[in-house]
């Protein structure tokens, strides 16, 4: 974190200066700070359903073309039938299946960019802060510059600009299909995520790399590739994953947004993102069908900024090194 | 002075990277790009219009054209099909004050809310207000901004008919109304702001509260309103402009969003319009006035940094 008190010690020294284990005799319990609390549980268990849930839940339930039929008492509210807790959206469909899809959706959105963001953020973070130098000096650049477009618009014009109705020289419309959209919302979130994921990636790596095992791998003759992977990589990877945890709340959110302005997940498909922003238009009659996707990506959201919390706590990444 | 120089350079190949990216954005659009922004035409009309926008040259000379114009604030045109075309420098000119009222009335929001919740929290730091305060700001962090506007606009503009919910009043006009209409808007932009800035500001301010010139000043017999508001609030005024730094892009992108849920003719509208009428030129200039207004607030924010803080100064010019 930014604000936390300057530690005197350089990080370097850090790994020495760790707490001695407690001798392994007996059972071994882990000191109470280490142990995961409540809220860390809660968070894994929600995400464990969320994720569970967008698996199962479509493949189970079949969206049954005669629920149609009942779509008027979707008025009626919440759980007033009891075979459909989360009731009825304004065609007639079941909000838990919506639901389930758009996690799915949402979910591959996010972890999809996230990956993307990840191993190109990550991979060129990598190669800059090991390389130093030109190098570092080039490929900063790079990520100042698309860090200097705020992430949303950039998402924004590249989703407008390669996934949105195209005109022809006949005058014909080409509207996008779902899976052109979604695939062109993964690579531009994750275009998004990869100045974030790079710098942290970076910052970390030109620590790394000025260890003495990288330098004792050097001596015995390793090459580059094998001494990033094999010693720089996973020194790192604490920290990349602490930042990637934030990137996939900022992403399922971000979605959210985009579909706002009609350029997020495109119908027939759902997103939790699309789903919210499909009810501005009758607030009136359904607000449960405002109110349950959006309580589905602040829990979403908030376990996973906990967990990121956690893991930055308990690896010491600071924020302020990227 | 050199670390001075090194910065304008450095702003000046990220701002023609940008502008370069945004004027090739028109060029990256899969099709013809002329027909990308003037829709079905006649084959003539196209190619006016080609020859006219400066497609038929090579690509440098295209941009190089497009940046002096910018430079000169012409930010090219709407087009209606092949005929009709609007500028589009003066629907930004209209669009641009209401974004930046929206943005400046969170920001207010944000520091009257933050700065005291922040400093309350650090004073009581480890009691039940500070957990209270802490958690809910953790909370307010997960719930997305457009989200919040929705529900908002729902509850109290809806249903409880408080507050508009939709549209917007000129200031100059009915300048109660005009705030009424803005408050909605405003205050689902700040909840996540504010929680941002609080949190911050609490940890700064709890690690302060420990060092040896409060304890001094304790002794002095200085009340304690006077050491948290005079002597323990100053130094956290780097932090709070860190987090300014930090979220002036959520700011930008919630505005935008924003905008649309509540229907306030600033650049979020504008750019929606952009996105669902193609019309490409606009999208162009938009997101490179977007870009460029970001990039002056960060290099501001930076430089106000090296200001406010001398060990930076030298820091950054041993960097």
């Amino acid at each position: 974190m930014l604000a936390q008190s300057p530690s005197t010690v350089p990080d370097s020294d850090l790994a020495t200066l760790e707490p001695s284990e407690p001798p392994k005799t007996g059972r071994f319990r882990r000191p109470r700070s280490q142990r995961l609390g409540i809220g860390a549980w809660a968070a894994i268990i929600w995400l464990g359903i969320v994720l569970v849930g967008a698996i199962l839940i479509p493949i189970l339930v079949h969206s049954n073309p005669n629920n149609n039929a009942i779509a008027g008492h979707s008025s009626q509210g919440l759980f007033k039938v009891a075979s459909h807790p989360l009731g009825f959206d304004r065609n007639g469909d079941d909000m838990l299946l919506n639901l389930a899809k758009g996690a799915r959706n949402s979910m591959l959105v996010s972890l999809g960019a996230v990956g993307f963001g990840l191993i190109l953020g990550g991979g060129l973070g990598l190669v800059a802060g090991y390389f130093g130098r030109g190098v570092d000096g080039a490929l900063t650049t790079l990520f100042n510059v698309l860090l200097s477009i705020p992430p949303f618009v950039l998402a924004l014009s590249l989703i407008t600009v390669f996934a949105t109705t195209a005109i022809d020289k006949t005058g014909n419309q080409h509207p996008p299909s779902s899976t052109h959209r979604l695939i062109v919302l993964i690579i531009a979130l994750g275009v998004v995520s990869v100045p974030t994921l790079g710098r942290i990636t970076r910052a970390n790596a030109l620590q790394w790399s000025q260890r003495e095992f990288v330098l004792a791998a050097r001596a015995q003759g390793a090459s580059n590739i094998r001494i990033m992977l094999r010693e720089v990589l996973p020194n790192v990877l604490p920290a990349m994953f602490s930042i990637a945890f934030l990137a996939i709340a900022f992403v399922i959110v971000a979605e959210g947004g985009l579909s706002i302005l009609g350029v997020g997940v495109l119908p027939p498909a759902v997103s939790w993102g699309n789903m919210i922003a499909g009810t501005r238009a009758d607030l009136q009659t359904l607000p449960f069908e405002l109110f349950e996707p959006i309580l589905c990506i602040f829990f979403t959201v908030l376990s996973l900024n906990y967990l990121g919390d956690i893991v930055r706590s308990r690896f010491d990444v600071r924020e302020s090194a990227i | 002075m050199r670390a001075a120089l090194r910065r304008i350079l450095q702003l000046a190949v990220v701002l023609l990277c940008v502008s370069f990216f945004s004027f090739g954005l028109l060029s990256l659009a899969p099709g013809d790009p002329v027909v990308a922004i003037v829709g079905f035409a006649a084959p003539s009309q196209l190619k006016a219009i080609g020859h006219q926008l400066h497609f038929d040259r090579p690509f440098l000379v295209q941009y190089w054209d497009w940046l002096t114009g910018f430079l000169h604030g012409n930010l090219g045109h709407q087009y209606f099909g092949p005929t009709g075309e609007q500028n589009v420098s003066t629907a930004l000119g209209h669009a641009l004050p209401v974004s930046l009222q929206l943005m400046a009335y969170a920001m207010i929001l944000t520091i009257l809310i933050a700065i005291p919740l922040g400093v309350l929290a650090a004073y009581k730091s480890g009691t039940v207000i500070d957990k209270i305060i802490n958690t809910t700001a953790f909370g307010s962090i997960a719930m997305p901004d457009f989200a919040l506007a929705l529900v908002l606009s729902y509850w109290v503009g809806v249903k409880l008919h408080w507050l508009p919910s939709q549209g917007y009043e000129y200031p100059t006009h009915d300048f109660v109304s005009h705030l009424q209409h803005m408050a909605l808007p405003a205050l689902s932009l700040a909840v996540g702001q504010i929680a941002g800035y609080m949190r911050l500001l609490r940890s700064d301010m709890v690690a302060t509260l420990q060092e040896d010139f409060i304890l001094m000043a304790k002794a002095k017999g200085i009340t304690n309103r006077r050491i948290l508001w005079r002597h323990a609030l100053r130094p956290s005024s780097l932090t709070l402009l860190t987090v300014a730094g930090l979220n002036v892009g959520a700011l930008i992108g919630g505005t935008v969003v924003i905008e649309i849920i509540f229907q306030l003719p600033g650049m979020g509208l504008l750019l929606y319009t952009a996105i669902t009428e193609r019309q490409f030129v606009m999208l162009q200039s938009l997101v490179a006035v977007i870009a460029v207004g970001y990039v002056i607030v960060n290099v501001l924010i930076d430089t106000l940094y090296t200001i406010l803080d001398p060990r930076l100064r030298h820091a950054r010019a041993i960097a």
